[in-house]
Order: structure tokens, then sequence, then C-alpha cells
């Protein structure tokens, strides 16, 4: 790792301005991505700007409409939070099996969409839910979010502050594990929102990153039911193809995914 | 026998300082102006090195030198060897290419070191590393066998023509090719063994001083043998006298194998302290382990078995490609061949057996043994093909292995092994009854009703340990004799310290040894101290691999233990006034026989030790050693059922029961024992289903990091139920065969065995992820 200097801001502003000050500086979060690189000396922030302790970015509330989920609270709190339980289990379940107990300790919401890993987990609740990811300066829709791999609407110093969750009337996640990092090999969440539209987002499958399903959104809209997908054919154009899972097995594992999501959602 | 003697789940008396965080590991020891070692290496599978221009690093803060490959050339320092001796059929030596500990001239796989930066902190000695600057000119590579082999390929070495290290074979060909002439039915199977990364909880390391007064070296390293170490490293390679080096393995955590090799990274520390008159520390990071630790496996294989008509085996044929790698590894050549066509008859009665083995160079990390060392080979493609032949002669497959073990004892194979005790069938019969073989047919109806695939895999593996009698190993080619030495210390008030020359990097000989010492006398293990891991500490000994140690290694200590008892006998007689023929020892007391007279243990050793009043003539104290060569290989047998269910949709398989029955003859801590079946049944297990080290076609690792390489977890494997039966081992006191390797070695065909059996067909290769059971699915769907 080359030197770098630490920042613990206490508050939002605090954290901006110190941004502001340093041009070479990185934000934050849980650390699971930006340590690695800079423990493999890919990244040389000058400064790195901690995040994960900022107390108006911690924590979880529930309206009748929405689950609100701040930035910097962690997949463990999420997994033990009765409220986010209750207002959106799928999310919950998704928490549940992200990464491994070390990662849900430390992982956040905001660094894991901000990141925007193609194989992450919380892309695909947000893009599904069209969830409201705000920032310390705006509100951006989950639609317009995520632009490609690793990369997202935010400009370098815009900080999440949390992620607005709709309510649906049904949601459901299904992930297949890849075997070793434990990202999603493919997953996938469907949605019904409470005006009967039907979202389907599957992660860990594009070369694009996260993705809409509109061939299953389409049968699903039809028929909420996992028999109705049985006669769907998912292309495995565009399609990740690895050591770990050809484009063809992808394009099955979307398919088998939903299935398995809408049966979860019930 | 006291409660913690032979037989006594003892809990592990070295947990304490492991689970609280204070065990001593080689990047714990800290020494005054310790300077830190990070290694320049080659990013190119193949290349030509130009030139290194590290005049800009060296003016970097904190550098105290950067060490090229030249200098050690200048230096005259040796290359490293590979120790042991295979010939081609056609009486050729094997052909070794030079390899020097850093390439001055060629890079041949990606990690090769080349140079190293010697700074005052790690993070220095990286930065200094960026600054040097190495010319490559790139050389087409050979990543794969076949491309190596194909005509017209990159040469690796020029003393290796075709990058063919050796085209070795064993057997009787003519009358090998006579039974299948005459055979009712041939099976075949063509099949691969993936390569593997050890992968060892702790990633090598090496802390080197050089005391120039005393032109005396200090190497803390971790090694599964450190005495070997030592040897080579001043025999072969001109880096210190052997007299004139310490070398120190403390507490090591893990090695597979893949500790037993000297490393470049450990050579250069020793040669660099020298060098820069500071001691050295290198402490690899888990990317270097995957780049340079000598990986395992890597077989590509035709075999095909005869049958008469009555199902009976007439004969084996087998055609194997073993990759070594860029370069030939300590001990590479003797494990694709005596450690792996040696085993080619398994538990059965096999007239003839012929086996080619050529062994290619490739531009890829060295490979030798990894847990298990070409066993785990040998019991994949004999069990693969016995299930596959049970299939194709549509008999059962226990019945199959059952018509043909081997049942009388001893059991000369014709591929040198001579099996000399066992009960195949009863192990088999132990297996059958725990997973209720006969409940199987109506558990995949049901599984079938829930849209899953069920199957059940069978593997009847053997193996050889206790590795081994020198002289047979000699005349095989072996550079050293594999005996074990130990002395036995008893200290004047009556505790005992005993040195051993195997090395414990997890498995427990703390605990172990000191349940032979605490059994004999009657002790508590409390009162053994087992020393191990150090050569001014401990006499020469060979070390921990091949699941030796309790057959070779405690062998060894039992008969330094005789030799103490008998000794101890004689001052108890004389002090009780007894015939020395009526004594003996029990709960710590030399007693008289019938009487009520008795010494304790303490007092016999403090009149060993102030000799006031000995029998005439006797020397003082009371210490004793023993060198223990064995007299043949044990051999650790077994059945291992596994069943598995298959999720179409995904391609997942659950392993849903896993039986282990072993014969490893005595066992001395049956808990321990236990820990090490698991631990070799998830390593097997991830070799059938989640690991493989991959390259791609120029060369470059694909799989250099826990994201890719899959490592089993421990939601990755079952609930394992693991039973012994048991036959003593006739060719050492304590009548016992080694565990170590045994999970390892015998369970990757029980799993593919029963994934095949789910599938119905073939067509699957190691590691059967998820992906590739969805692809063979979806083949059997097309055929269908």
């Amino acid at each position: 790792m080359y030197e770098t200097t630490y920042h613990r801001p206490a508050s939002i502003d605090e954290a901006a301005a110190l941004f502001a000050k340093h041009p070479e500086a990185k934000y934050l979060a849980g650390g699971h991505t930006l340590i690695p690189v800079m423990k493999q000396r890919l990244a040389a922030p000058s400064d790195v700007i901690d995040l994960a302790k900022i107390k108006d970015l911690i924590g979880i509330e529930a309206t009748s409409d929405a689950l609100i989920i701040k930035a910097a609270t962690t997949y463990y709190d999420i997994t033990q939070s009765a409220a986010a339980k209750k207002a959106i289990p799928a999310i919950v379940h998704l928490t549940s099996v992200l990464g491994d107990p070390a990662v849900r300790y430390r992982g956040t919401v905001g660094g894991s969409i901000a990141n925007n890993d193609p194989a992450a987990d919380y892309p695909a609740a947000v893009l599904a839910l069209n969830a409201t990811i705000k920032t310390n300066k705006r509100e951006i829709k989950g639609d317009d979010f995520f632009q490609g791999l690793f990369s997202t609407a935010l400009e370098e110093d815009e900080i999440i502050t949390s992620v607005s969750f709709p309510i649906p009337a049904k949601a459901g996640y299904a992930k297949m594990r890849h075997p070793a990092s434990r990202f999603a090999l493919t997953a996938v969440f469907v949605a019904q929102t409470k005006s009967g539209e039907v979202r389907v987002a599957a992660t860990g499958a594009s070369q694009s990153g996260v993705m809409r399903v509109p061939a299953i959104e389409a049968a699903l809209k039809a028929n909420w039911s996992a028999g109705a997908l049985d006669g769907v054919k998912i292309s495995a154009d565009g399609l990740m193809g690895d050591i770990h899972g050809s484009a063809e097995y992808r394009a099955n594992l979307i398919k088998v995914m939903a299935q398995r999501a809408v049966d979860a959602a019930g | 026998m006291g409660v913690e003697g032979i037989g006594a789940r003892v809990a592990r008396k070295e947990d304490k300082r492991f689970i609280t965080g204070r065990g001593r590991y080689v990047d714990d020891v800290k020494i005054v102006g310790l300077t830190h070692a990070h290694f320049i290496r080659s990013p190119h599978a193949h290349a030509k090195v130009k030139g290194i221009d590290a005049s800009a690093a060296k003016d970097m803060p904190g550098v105290v030198d950067v060490l090229t490959a030249q200098q050690l050339v200048d230096d005259k320092i040796g290359n490293l060897i590979c120790g042991w001796a295979v010939s081609s059929k056609d009486g050729t030596p094997m052909k070794m290419g030079a390899w020097p500990a850093m390439a001055p001239d060629t890079v041949r796989f990606v990690g090769q070191a080349v140079a190293v930066v010697i700074a005052e902190t790690k993070n220095q000695a990286k930065d200094a590393a960026e600054a040097v600057v190495v010319t490559y000119e790139e050389l087409p590579a050979v990543s794969s066998m076949t491309a190596a082999l194909a005509s017209g390929a990159p040469q690796l070495h020029p003393e290796a023509p075709g990058n063919v290290v050796y085209d070795w074979a064993i057997g009787d060909e003519k009358l090998t090719n006579d039974a299948f002439s005459k055979a009712a039915n041939v099976v075949s199977l063509d099949l691969t063994n993936n390569r593997l990364v050890p992968n060892a909880m702790e990633p090598r390391a090496a802390v080197a001083e050089y005391d120039e007064a005393e032109e005396h070296f200090t190497l803390h390293t971790t090694s599964q043998n450190p005495h070997v170490a030592r040897l080579v490293l001043s025999a072969f390679y001109n880096v210190a006298q052997e007299h004139k080096l310490r070398v120190i393995a403390p507490d090591v955590g893990g090695g597979f194998g893949s500790k037993i090799f000297i490393y470049p990274e450990e050579m250069v520390a020793l040669w660099a302290s020298k060098k820069v008159r500071r001691p050295v520390k290198w402490t690899g990071d888990r990317t270097e382990a995957f780049l340079t630790d000598a990986h395992g496996r890597d077989h590509i294989s035709h075999a095909e078995m005869a049958f008469d008509a009555n199902n009976k085996i007439l004969g084996l044929r087998v055609k194997t490609h073993a990759n070594f790698g860029a370069y030939m590894s300590l001990f590479s050549s003797s494990v694709p061949t005596y450690l792996y066509a040696t085993l080619l008859s398994g538990q059965y009665n096999i007239p003839t057996i012929y086996a080619e083995v050529m062994g290619v160079y490739t531009n890829t990390t060295p490979v030798d043994a990894y847990r298990g060392a070409g066993r785990p080979e040998a019991s994949y493609l004999v069990e693969r093909l016995m299930e596959t032949s049970a299939r194709q002669l549509k008999v059962d497959p226990a019945e199959l292995r059952r018509l043909n073990f081997v049942t009388q004892f001893p059991h000369q194979t014709p591929v040198i092994m001579a099996y000399d005790i066992g009960d195949f069938g009863a192990s088999l019969d132990a297996a059958l009854k725990a997973i209720d073989y006969a409940g199987f047919p109506a558990r995949k109806a049901k599984a079938k009703a829930a849209g899953k695939l069920r199957g059940l895999g069978f593997s009847c593996y053997i193996e050889a340990c206790g590795i081994a009698p020198s002289k047979a190993v000699g005349s095989l080619g072996a550079g050293v004799g594999l005996w074990e030495s130990a002395e036995v210390r008893v200290n004047p008030v009556g505790t005992i310290e005993v040195l051993t020359g195997s090395h414990s990097h997890g498995q427990g000989h703390e605990t172990t040894f000191a349940q032979l010492v605490a059994d004999r006398l009657g002790i508590s293990v409390d009162q053994v101290q087992i020393v191990h891991g150090d050569t001014d500490k401990v006499q020469f000994g060979m070390g921990t691999y091949g699941s030796r140690s309790a057959a070779v290694g405690m062998s060894a200590i039992f008969k330094a233990m005789e030799k103490v008892e008998a000794k101890a006998k004689k001052i108890a007689a004389h002090l009780l006034e007894a015939s020395e023929g009526d004594i003996v020892i029990e709960n710590g007391e030399f007693k008289v026989a019938g009487t009520d007279k008795a010494i304790a243990l303490p007092m016999v050793a403090l009149a060993a030790y102030t000799a006031h009043n000995l029998p005439d003539g006797m020397e003082p104290g009371l210490k004793e050693g023993a060198f223990y060569d064995p007299t043949n290989f044990t051999f650790p047998a077994g059945a291992y059922i596994c069943e598995v269910e298959i999720d179409p949709g995904t391609g997942k398989t659950d392993i849903v029961d896993f039986v282990a029955v072993d014969d490893f003859g005595r066992l001395i801590n049956p808990m321990i024992v236990e820990g090490q079946v698991h631990g070799g049944l998830a390593q097997g297990i991830g070799q059938a289903m989640l690991e493989s080290a991959i390259y791609d076609d120029n060369g470059q690792p694909v799989t250099a990091s826990f994201m890719d390489y899959a490592m089993p977890r421990a939601d990755d494997v079952p609930s394992f139920r693991v039973s012994h039966t048991t036959t003593l081992c006739p060719g050492n006191p304590l009548g016992v065969k080694g565990c170590g390797e045994a999970g390892a070695i015998g369970s990757s065909p029980a799993v593919i065995n029963a994934i095949t059996d789910a599938l119905g067909h073939n067509k699957i290769e190691m590691p059967a992820t998820p992906g590739r059971v969805w692809e063979a699915l979806q083949l059997q769907q097309a055929a269908e």
C-alpha cells in the first residue's frame, strides 16, 4: 500500500470539505473494494475519507411507503432490523446471502451501489424497486443511477446519504453464488409494485452490469407465477462467460433465479 | 495405559497457543537491524531478460541494496535441484532444465523472480521495486501439455528437447497387451486430474541472519523438514556450510507438501543476509503463494481395464501425461511415477499392469507433491474406472469391487508395492451399512419426485504411507533415505523431552507423540515436551510428509523409549535390590512384579543423574536416541461413499451424505485422526467440485486469488460420517499406518462417481462446478 492520509470526519459536510481540499482523495465506506486495490498498489489515493463512522449516515427507518436505509448502515444491521424485515423481507434476505459474516459486519449499502460491481447484490434491489438514491446534493432514481460497469450517475465528490426503497406489493430475491467470490454468479430481484407494475433486475449476468429483464417482466405481468416463465427464453447475447459459467449458463440462471425469486415473493 | 495413553482422545496441547494467538510463526520473528526483501517477478510466462536497471531504485529511501540474478551467478550459487533421479524407459536420465533461484537470462513462468530489493521496510522495498526497470523480450509460451508437445512448440529448456522431462514406464507391456487380447470386455476412460494450489493458511516466509564473526547463518523458515532444508542449502547451493547453518522451522501454519521444498526465496534471503550484512526477512503474500508455491496434480490420462467373462480384472493399461510446470521441483520427478503408478493396482487383484508416464514442461508454476502426491491421481483413475466398468458391465459397483478385492496378504502387486495387510471387504461392508445402500433407490425416487437428481458413488482407495524404506527408495532413485530419528531425554526430575526429526505444522504431534510416552510410562502428557523444528536442538531428521510421522517418526520414539526403559529398569532393579527381569512399569512407577516394592520415575531419573548409586559400570544419565528405518510402506485403505443431489435448474450439487470408513491401523488419538480425515475430505471435495488452477494460452494465471480460485468453505462440505475398521500394520511396532492424506486421496473419485451416477453419463471433469454440471445436463438432454 502506498502512503495515504486517513480522515474520519464526524459529519457529511466535513467529509465533503475534506474531499474538496484533497483532489486525490477517495471516500471509504466498508472498504471491501478500495482497501484490497490499495494493498495491491492499484489505487493510490492521497487521502482516505472514512464515511463509515458518520452518525447521520447510519440508521434504518420505515414509513408506510418506503424503507429508508442510510448509506453507511452495515449489512449486519440491516439483517437485524425488525423494521426492514417487516417492510421488505426480500431486502433482508438479499443482505443475508451477501458475502460472509465478516463482509456483512463492515460492508454498507452506499458502498455497494456507489461501486456498482457488475456482480454485487444491492444494485439488483435498487433497480428492481426503482429506489431513490439521496446524496448530499440531490436525489437520483434507480433507473438513472447505474451506468455500466463500476460506473454510476454520482459525481466524483458526491456522497450517498440514504437509499429509499418503495415498499412493493411483492418482492423476492434469488441468488446463485459465485463459488469463489460469493458475489452473484447470477441473481435476480423480482418486484411487483403497489400499482401493479412488474420490475425485474438481474445482477452478475450482463457484461454491462445490473440490468432489467423485459422478457421476464412481460411474462410476470401477464401471470405472476414461476410457471409463467417456463417458456421464456433468455438470450445469451451480451452476457458474461468465464471459467465459472458460460453466457448460456448465466442466461439459464436468469430464468431459474427469477422463478425462485417469484416463489420466494409469494 | 493411562487415560492419556494410546487410543485416548486427548485435547491438543498445542492448541492453547494457537487459538489464543500466541503461536510463533516465522513472520513473528523480530531481530535488531532487520531488513525486508521484496522480489521483482516476471509478468511474462516466457521471456528473455535483456537488462535490469536498478540505479534509480538504489537511491530511494530506505533501500539497502538491489540484488540481481547475475550476482547469484557471480557468487557461484548453485541451481535448485530435483532430488529423485527417474529415467525414461530407454534408460536415458530425466532432462532437468537449469533452475537458478533468480533468472539471469530467461524467465519461464509468471512470478519467477529476477531480482530482489532489500530495504528498511517492506513498503520501501515495494516502492523501490517499482523503480527497477527490467527489460524483457517476450517469447512464445506454452501453458498446456498439448501445446508443449505439439510439433514446432516453443522450447523451454535446451536440456529437454520437445519439452519432455522423461518418458517413463512401469510394468510388463507384453503381458498386459496379451491380457487385453484375451479380454471379454475392455472399459476405457479419459480423465483429467485438475491442477491445484496448496494454499496453506500461512504463506511461506524466511528470516535469515548472518553472524560475520562466527561465519554462521540462522534461517527461520516455513519448512516441513528443516534438516533437509539445511542439507540442500549447504550441499547443493553453496550458500552456507552445513555446520555453519541453523535452520529453525517454528510454528508453521500448514504445509500440505508445499513446504517440503527449498524454494528460491528462502535461499535468496539466506544469501542476501550475508551480502547486505543485515538480517533479511521475506514473507510471501497470498498472490506470491498462488504464483510460486509448488502446485499439485495436473495429469491427463487414458486408462483401459480388461475383464474376463466373469468380470474378473485381467489387466490395466494407463498412459498419463504429467505437467511439471517450468522447472523440476525438489521431489517432482517421483510424484507421477513412484508415488502414482505404484498404486494403480488399487485394492484389486490385477494380474498385469502397464503404465506409461510422460513428464512435460510448460510455462507454468512448477508442480510437486501436494497432500497425497500421486496417490490421489492413482485412486481417482482406478476408482473412476471401476465405477465406469460396473456401469458398462451392468454389475453393482460394490459387487464388482468385492469380486476383485485382494483378500490374501501379503499381496505383491505388478507395480512394486507389496500390500502387507488389509480387509477391504470389511471397510466396504461398514460403508454400505452406514449409507443404507439398500435404501438408495427409494431415496433416488423421492429426490426425483422433488425435481432433483440423486446419485451415489464409491471409492475404495488404497495408498502407500510410512514413507519409506530407505534402501527401497534408494534403488528407485531417491537422493535421500527416508528413516526418522528420535531422542528421549529423561530429565533429573523425571520429566521428559522428546526430540523428534518429524515436524508438526498442524498435525498435533505435540499431543500424539506425548501420548506414546505417557502410555509406556503411565504418566501424564503434561510431563512430556515434544521438541522439533530446530537443527540446533534436534538431531538430523527427515521431517513430515507422506503421512509418515506416526509410522516412522513415532516408531523411532518407540525404539528410543525401549532403550530408556531398559536402562531405567536396570537402575530401578539396583535401587530396589530386585532382579531386572522382575521390574514392571506402571503409573509412573518401577515396580517389582508381585510385590509392593516400587520406586517412582523421578527417583530413578535422579539416581541416573546423581550417579551416586548406579550399577557397576553404568554410565550416568538417562537419555537415548534411535533411528528407525521402516521395512515396508504402510497401506492405509478404506471405503468412501458419497451421495449427492443435483439441482437441474442450476447444476448445483449438494453432498447430502458422505461416509468414510478408513483402516489406519492403530489409532493414537482418534479425535486428531478424525480431524485429519475431515480436512483431507474437504480438500478432496475441493478438488472434485471447486478448485482449479487455470492459465490462459499465454501462460497468464487466471486464478491467482481467492476471488477466482474457489477454496472449499465450511458450508461447501457436509457433516462427514467417519468411522474405522482396523487391521494392525505388521511393519512397525505401533501397528499404525498413517492418516494425514487418506481423505484427500479417497474422496474426489467418490464425489465424481456420485455426480456421474446422478447425471447418467460420464462426460464431466473436475472440478464439477455448477456451470459444468449444468452443461453436462444439457448434453444429456440434447442426446435424449
